[in-house]
């Protein structure tokens, strides 16, 4: 059977960057690495512009193993945006508190990305699994990065450890499903359920499948390794693993649950449904006594899991779409949030939201990009957040889950609360020191970039709504 | 197409903000001319639609549609008739002057006027638009910069304040939301325009529902009690220009979409509802003049002045007849132009004495008669004295909401006698009275202080003498929706 490799083109391109990165990190003197990291940078928005024009791209490979599809695309295309962004953020930071490593950084970050790419277009069971270890363990190491760091080795250990656990649980689901089935592929195991048996044993194959991705998308329960990890992970890490990681695990969750499960809904909606409302109340209540302001987007983080979620439990084209919408809004308000911490810490700033007091007189910059970003978060226009959460709401609203809005826009309230507690230290308090704050050029290119497109899509979401309504429609 | 005339409104305090970030922080005068410029340019914007509105015709005029989010068959729809026109005056007025209210502002002068027009073009926005979609977005637009403006520039508990305003107001419009998404799913053609899903049908359960929704969002911004507290707690804290936009404008947005949003397009819910909301502002009414009357700061005073008069504007609201709403309108516009001066008044007296308390004050008027007579002018409109133009917004009211209600317009009335007497108490116990040494040091208002009082008296004579200038317009937008929807008035009530 011939294979069209020309399906595959991003993902090799990924994979021979991330070894030609390795290879001429070995080659380049150690204080020089800078260079590397834009060379990662480029060759990163290359493949971007291969997956732009390849969004309309259909077909499987591999007797239905690798599946590629808008969808996967749209996916792809968030993850390789997120990768970018956290390594143009991330490039000073690591000269600067994780000395001589940035070869390293820039690599694993590429392996990352290819597992991430990998996963949101994995057709197999197989497949899946092997994508997510390539990113679990790229970003195992990721996190661990700077030995001499305490906080980062304690984050490394702790993700190492219950990774391995839900990678197990997830894999013990696997293969419960396998059991059912008889097949590890997407497209058997719908066959399967489409014939309408309900095994017992398909039934706890899916729940633990549920807490295994669960795990990765950090919803409640299974998000105690959030905090911690994002606390504390290098800045750039927590950035690239709150968004693109969240992402991919996003992806390939909406493909097996779409695509493989939809003959039984009513079968885990439920479970779903009480997940997603746990993750946004608890995420929501927790962020606000948060005096850490990574915690506090860690929690934040949780919350946010919970919104994309009802695209899952609105079950329509309205709801991928909305959901997708979303996540990349996410993407770009997270990444301003991280942003700023990074250039904030750089300048010698802490992690406390407190540090934080009087930064409007020290860098006004900073300050609105923080404001913008987290406003965006809180879903309050005329920043994108807002249009992406008015989507889902009426999604679900559209299934008559009237009493979810209820509850969802009531934590949305909430989260507004703490998100303004770091506006108020930001903008009413005094600073402890008055020197401004520089901020580099590649930091303030990228960091300018997220707030406009924030602020864009905010007054105009047009065009990506456009675009994630025509990708939603691969599931239906 | 025609010059887009209310886009230019909208754009003005943009253009404003996206001058200001250009020039330099030490540059306070320029900054400040910059402000006055763009919110000047409103002022003109919106009298040249007075002055052009045909009301022959009647109805949406000056008209711009522009497709925007075609998924969701959401429409940048721009347009005004008498019921938002006379808002979007109003809210011109008050920030063109608010904005010479805060000349002497001198504390991050650039921000403060950034943040200032950010929240006036959201105003702008919910008035101008034609959109239920958008009216939501411009409302929310509102909301952050004022909660900045008053936790930066405030005074009196200011963080706390700012705080409360904001999750108030969001949790407000988090109940409105709902209905909005509730009616666009419900009428299942993908619009969100106002007008069409006014001619719409609803079965009567969902306009109680959605009204239901309507009326508490709404009423978080109006305020209605038992939601009114975080008002009185905003505007004490506010700088004299936010005050003088949130009381003056921002609890019309309430008003304004109560009529808009809640009664046009749901009027059978309306009716069923509407008894709640007459019970309720007469709590307004009576309740708020006597919270007044027991206050030691002048600020609180009129926060709490302001909760009682906009219970004549839910009276008014609830009678549901041609008279009575045009009479709500009016009294909105009314109430707005009052409370501005009000509030530039005792922001002048405040940042010359660094006090408010009533207690401090005597015989003010020796010192700055001025700033007296203004308060005195304000004061008596307050209470509704024929030859200014509240008593015209006010009778409109009560002759439309007795036929309707007659034991809840008694009441009401009631609620004036009591303005009266905070009202008067405030004037005599800090203004009049013997000269009061102390003050001695204190200068009256002069030069380009005196624009917001000079302007703001001017158009409460002015439009009392010839209420016929405002009523008719309101007028002319209010009854053909009353005639269309609401043409069998409910008469009787409860009592």
């Amino acid at each position: 059977m011939a294979i069209n490799f020309s399906l595959i083109i991003p993902e090799m391109l990924v994979a021979g960057l991330a070894l030609l990165v390795m290879i001429i990190s070995l080659l380049v003197p150690k204080d020089q690495k800078r260079g590397l990291a834009y060379f990662t940078v480029f060759g990163l928005i290359g493949v971007l512009v291969v997956l732009y024009f390849m969004l309309d791209a259909q077909g499987t490979l591999f007797n239905g193993m690798y599946i590629v599809d808008p969808f996967g695309s749209f996916m792809k295309i968030l993850i390789v945006l997120s990768s970018i962004m956290a390594i143009m953020l991330g490039v000073e930071y690591v000269e600067k508190f994780i000395t001589g490593f940035l070869g390293e950084f820039c690599f694993f970050v590429v392996f990352a990305t290819l597992g991430m790419i990998t996963l949101v277009s994995a057709g197999d069971f197989i497949t899946l699994y092997v994508a997510l270890e390539l990113m679990t363990i790229s970003f195992i190491i990721l996190v661990g990065f700077g030995k001499h760091i305490f906080r980062a080795s304690e984050a490394a250990i702790k993700y190492l450890l219950l990774s391995a656990l839900s990678s197990g649980v997830l894999l013990y689901g696997l293969t419960l499903v396998y059991g059912a089935a008889k097949t590890t592929s997407i497209n058997g195991v719908m066959e399967y359920i489409a014939q309408g048996e309900t095994a017992p044993i398909l039934v706890l194959g899916i729940i633990f499948m549920i807490s295994g991705f669960g795990f990765k998308i950090s919803a409640v329960p299974f998000h105690m390794w959030t905090p911690d990890v994002y606390e504390g992970a290098p800045t750039p890490v927590t950035a690239l693993l709150s968004v693109a990681s969240k992402g991919a695990a996003f992806g390939v969750l909406f493909r097996v649950f779409m695509h493989a499960l939809p003959g039984n809904q009513e079968l885990w909606m439920p479970i779903i449904i009480v997940l997603t409302v746990l993750t946004i109340v608890l995420g929501n209540f927790v962020a606000i006594p948060q005096k850490n302001i990574k915690r506090m987007l860690a929690f934040s983080g949780v919350a946010q899991a919970g919104y994309i979620l009802l695209g899952l439990i609105a079950f329509s084209t309205v709801g991928v779409s909305a959901a997708l919408f979303y996540a990349m809004i996410y993407v770009f308000c997270n990444m301003g949030a991280f942003g700023v911490i990074i250039a904030f810490s750089q300048a010698g700033g802490g992690d406390e939201v407190q540090d934080y007091n009087g930064l409007w007189k020290r860098s006004p910059f900073l300050a609105a990009v923080m404001l913008a970003s987290l406003l965006s978060l809180a879903g309050i226009p005329p920043l994108a957040g807002f249009f992406g959460k008015f989507q889902l709401f009426k999604a679900i609203m559209e299934q008559g889950y009237v009493w979810i809005v209820f509850v969802a826009l009531g934590m949305s309230m909430v989260s507004v609360y703490y998100y303004l507690l770091v506006a108020k230290a930001m903008y009413f308090k005094d600073p402890h020191e008055d020197s401004p704050i520089k901020v580099s050029l590649p930091i303030q290119v990228t960091l300018l970039a997220i707030t406009l497109i924030t602020l864009f899509l905010g007054i105009y979401p047009t065009p990506l709504t456009n675009l994630a309504t025509q990708v939603a429609k691969t599931f239906f | 197409m025609s010059f887009p005339i209310l886009s230019s409104i909208l754009l003005a305090p943009v253009l404003g903000i996206l001058l200001i970030l250009f020039i330099p922080q030490k540059e306070d005068k320029l900054i400040k001319i910059v402000a006055a410029i763009a919110t000047g340019l409103t002022v003109l914007l919106s009298l040249i639609i007075y002055a052009n509105y045909d009301q022959s015709i009647g109805g949406l005029q000056f008209v711009e549609n522009i497709p925007w989010i075609d998924d969701l068959g959401v429409t940048y729809g721009l347009g005004v008739d008498g019921i938002s026109l006379p808002l979007v005056l109003l809210t011109a007025l008050v920030i063109f002057t608010g904005v010479f209210a805060s000349w002497g502002l001198e504390k991050r002068v650039k921000e403060f006027f950034i943040f200032l027009l950010a929240l006036v073009a959201g105003v702008f926005g919910v008035f101008l638009t034609t959109d239920l979609f958008f009216f939501y977005l411009f409302f929310e637009i509102a909301v952050i910069p004022m909660y900045i403006l008053i936790g930066v520039w405030g005074s009196t508990n200011k963080e706390y304040s700012a705080m409360k305003l904001t999750i108030y107001l969001l949790v407000g419009s988090a109940f409105a939301l709902i209905a909005v998404i509730a009616v666009y799913l419900y009428t299942g053609l993908g619009t969100f325009d106002i007008q069409t899903l006014t001619q719409q049908t609803y079965d009567i359960g969902f306009q109680k529902f959605a009204f239901f929704l309507l009326m508490i969002g709404f009423g978080f911004l109006v305020p209605m009690w038992p939601f009114h507290t975080w008002s009185p707690d905003g505007h004490v804290a506010a700088p004299t220009a936010v005050s003088m936009l949130h009381a003056g404008v921002l609890m019309k947005l309430g008003g304004y979409g109560l009529i808009r949003a809640g009664i046009f397009i749901f009027p059978e819910g309306a009716r069923f509802w509407a008894p709640v909301i007459g019970i309720l502002c007469i709590v307004n009414v009576v309740y708020g003049a006597m919270v007044a009357m027991s206050q030691k700061d002048l600020k609180f005073v009129i926060g709490y002045s302001s909760v009682s008069h906009m219970g004549y504007v839910l009276l008014g609201v609830a009678s549901l007849n041609t008279l009575s709403i045009s009479g709500a309108v009016a009294q909105m516009f009314a109430h707005g132009i009052m409370t501005a001066l009000f509030f530039a008044l005792v922001g002048n007296v405040y940042n010359k004495a660094h006090t408010r308390m009533i207690a401090d004050f005597g015989g003010l008027a020796h010192q700055m008669p001025r700033i007296a007579a203004g308060f005195v002018i304000a004061g008596l409109a307050s209470l509704g004295l024929p030859g200014l133009v509240n008593f015209v917004a006010e009778f409109a009211i009560f002759v439309g909401s007795f036929r309707v209600y007659p034991v809840l317009t008694i009441l009401a009335i009631s609620g004036i006698v009591i303005t009266a007497v905070y009202v008067l108490r405030v004037v005599q116990n800090v203004f009049f009275g013997p000269r009061n040494p102390k003050w001695d040091e204190l200068e009256d208002v002069r030069g380009i202080e005196l624009v917001p009082i000079v302007i703001l008296c001017g158009v409460l004579l002015f439009l009392g003498f010839f209420p016929s200038f405002l009523m008719e317009l309101i007028n002319n937008g209010v009854d053909p929706f009353v005639q269309q929807y609401l043409t069998t008035p409910k008469v009787g009530g409860m009592f």
